[in-house]
C-alpha cells in the first residue's frame, strides 16, 4: 500500500486476542492519534460527478 | 525459428497420431501484425496451422483452467512457471499434460514498435536478430534486441522449467540483470509523488479488464470486479475506482505471478501494469526467497506458515 502512495502510519496491523483489553485499547488509541497527525485522507475522496 | 516450428508440428503430430493428447495448444499467426493467437489443433490440418516467432507473448497456461481432456501445450519459459502454478493450485492435472517446452528467444514489444510509427504496421517480418516492419510507403530494420518486451528483456528463466517434450536446446539464461531497476525507483519516491505516480501511469485505463483476461491467474469464476452483491470496488472510472481494481489485482497474483508479460501486452492503452505486480514479485523474492511456479514441491509463502515469517509490521 505505501508503494502506491499511502502515508506510512494510515494503515496498521496489529494481532490482539479477545483477552487482551488493555492491549486493544492502547493500540486504538495510538493509531487513531497516528492517522489523525497525518490528517484527512483526500486521496480516496472520489473527484468524478456521481451520475443517478 | 522455422527449426523450432518444424519441431512442434512433427511433435504435435506425433502426439496426436499416438492418442496421447487429445488437442495441442499452440499459436497461429494472427490477423493483424505482432499478434499470433492461440489455436487448439486436433487434427494434422490444424497442426499446419501452428507458427513460432516473436509474437507468442500470449500466456497459453491461460487457456488450461479446469480442462478435462489430455492435452499437448506449447510453454516458454515463463508459460511453464504459470502451468507449475496452475497443478499446484488444482486447476489442471499434471497427469493430463504433455508439456512441449519451447527454450525462449525472447518476444517483441507490439505497443513499443507501433509507437514508433505514425501510420498503421501492415506487416512485421523476422529475420534472425531483425525485425523488419512494412507498412504504407515505409520500410525499416529494426534490431531485436531493442524492442524486446519489458519483462523478457529482464527475463532470468527463459527455458521452461518442466517439460516432457522440447523442441530446441536450452538458450542461455541472461545474468546479472538488474529486474527490479522501475520498482526501486519508485520506492524511493516520497508518498505523494508515488500516488501521482500511480495516477499518471493508470490515467488510460479504460477498464476493459483484458489484463485480467490474459492472466492465466485469473480464473476465478467471478471476479471481484464483475461481482454486484457485495460489489467490492466501484464501476466507474473515477481514478480512485481505477487503483483499486489495480491495486486488487495485483495483490490476487501475488506469490504467483511469473512477470510473463501477458496483461501487459494485452491492454489496448498500452499502460504498464506490471509495476504493480512486480513490486509484490520482487516483495516474495526479498521476503520469502520465492519465484513463483519453480517447483511443484514446494507450497507458495501465501498459503504457508513459518515460524520465521517476516512480522515486523504487526504491532
Ligand atoms: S499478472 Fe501479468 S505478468 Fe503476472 S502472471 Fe498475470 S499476466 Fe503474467
Ligand atoms: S487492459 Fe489496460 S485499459 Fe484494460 S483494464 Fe487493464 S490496464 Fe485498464
Amino acid at each position: 500500500m505505501e508503494y502506491m502512495g499511502i502515508e506510512p502510519g494510515r494503515l496498521h496491523f496489529s494481532w490482539i486476542s479477545s483477552a487482551e483489553s488493555t492491549k486493544f485499547v492502547d493500540v486504538v488509541n495510538k493509531v487513531t492519534a497516528a492517522v489523525k497527525a497525518l490528517g484527512p485522507n483526500n486521496n480516496y475522496l472520489k473527484t468524478m460527478a456521481k451520475v443517478a | 525459428m522455422s527449426a523450432y516450428i518444424d519441431k512442434i508440428k512433427e511433435i504435435s503430430n506425433r502426439l496426436l497420431k499416438e492418442s496421447k493428447v487429445d488437442m495441442v495448444i499452440g499459436f497461429r499467426k494472427g490477423t493483424v501484425p505482432m499478434m499470433n493467437e492461440p489455436c487448439f489443433a486436433k487434427t494434422p490440418q490444424d497442426v499446419d496451422n501452428f507458427v513460432w516467432d516473436s509474437n507468442c507473448g500470449i500466456n497459453l497456461a491461460n487457456y488450461l483452467t479446469n480442462r478435462e481432456e489430455k492435452i499437448g501445450i506449447i510453454a516458454k519459459g515463463c508459460d511453464s512457471r504459470n502451468i507449475v502454478t496452475h497443478i499446484i493450485e488444482n486447476k489442471i492435472k499434471r497427469d493430463r499434460l504433455v508439456i512441449i517446452g519451447v527454450p525462449c528467444k525472447a518476444m517483441i514489444d507490439r505497443h513499443k514498435i507501433e509507437t514508433m510509427f505514425e501510420t498503421e504496421i501492415q506487416d512485421v517480418i523476422e529475420a534472425d536478430d531483425k525485425i523488419i516492419v512494412k507498412g504504407d510507403g515505409f520500410e525499416k530494420t529494426l534490431n531485436k534486441s531493442d524492442v524486446l518486451q519489458e519483462n523478457c528483456a529482464i527475463c532470468i528463466h527463459r527455458n521452461p522449467v518442466k517439460h516432457d517434450e522440447v523442441v530446441g536446446d536450452p538458450v542461455e539464461e541472461q545474468k546479472d540483470v538488474d529486474r527490479y531497476e522501475d520498482v526501486r525507483k519508485i520506492e524511493a519516491m516520497p508518498p505523494e509523488e508515488k500516488w501521482r505516480y500511480f495516477d499518471d501511469l493508470i490515467s488510460a485505463c479504460i477498464r476493459c479488464y483484458a489484463c485480467r483476461n490474459a492472466c492465466p491467474l485469473c480464473y476465478c469464476h467471478t471476479c471481484f470486479v464483475d461481482e454486484s452483491r457485495p460489489q467490492w470496488v466501484g464501476k466507474s472510472q473515477d481514478p480512485i475506482d481505477t487503483r483499486t481494481f489495480h491495486f486488487l489485482r495485483a495483490y490476487h497474483c501475488s506469490g504467483r505471478c511469473t512477470d510473463c508479460g501477458a496483461c501487459e501486452r494485452a491492454c489496448p492503452m498500452g499502460i504498464k501494469v506490471r509495476r504493480f505486480t512486480k513490486k509484490l514479485e520482487k516483495d516474495c523474492l526479498d521476503l520469502f526467497g520465492w519465484e513463483a511456479g519453480m517447483t511443484l514441491e514446494e507450497r507458495p509463502p501465501l498459503d504457508t506458515y513459518r515460524s520465521d515469517d517476516p512480522d515486523e509490521f504487526i504491532k
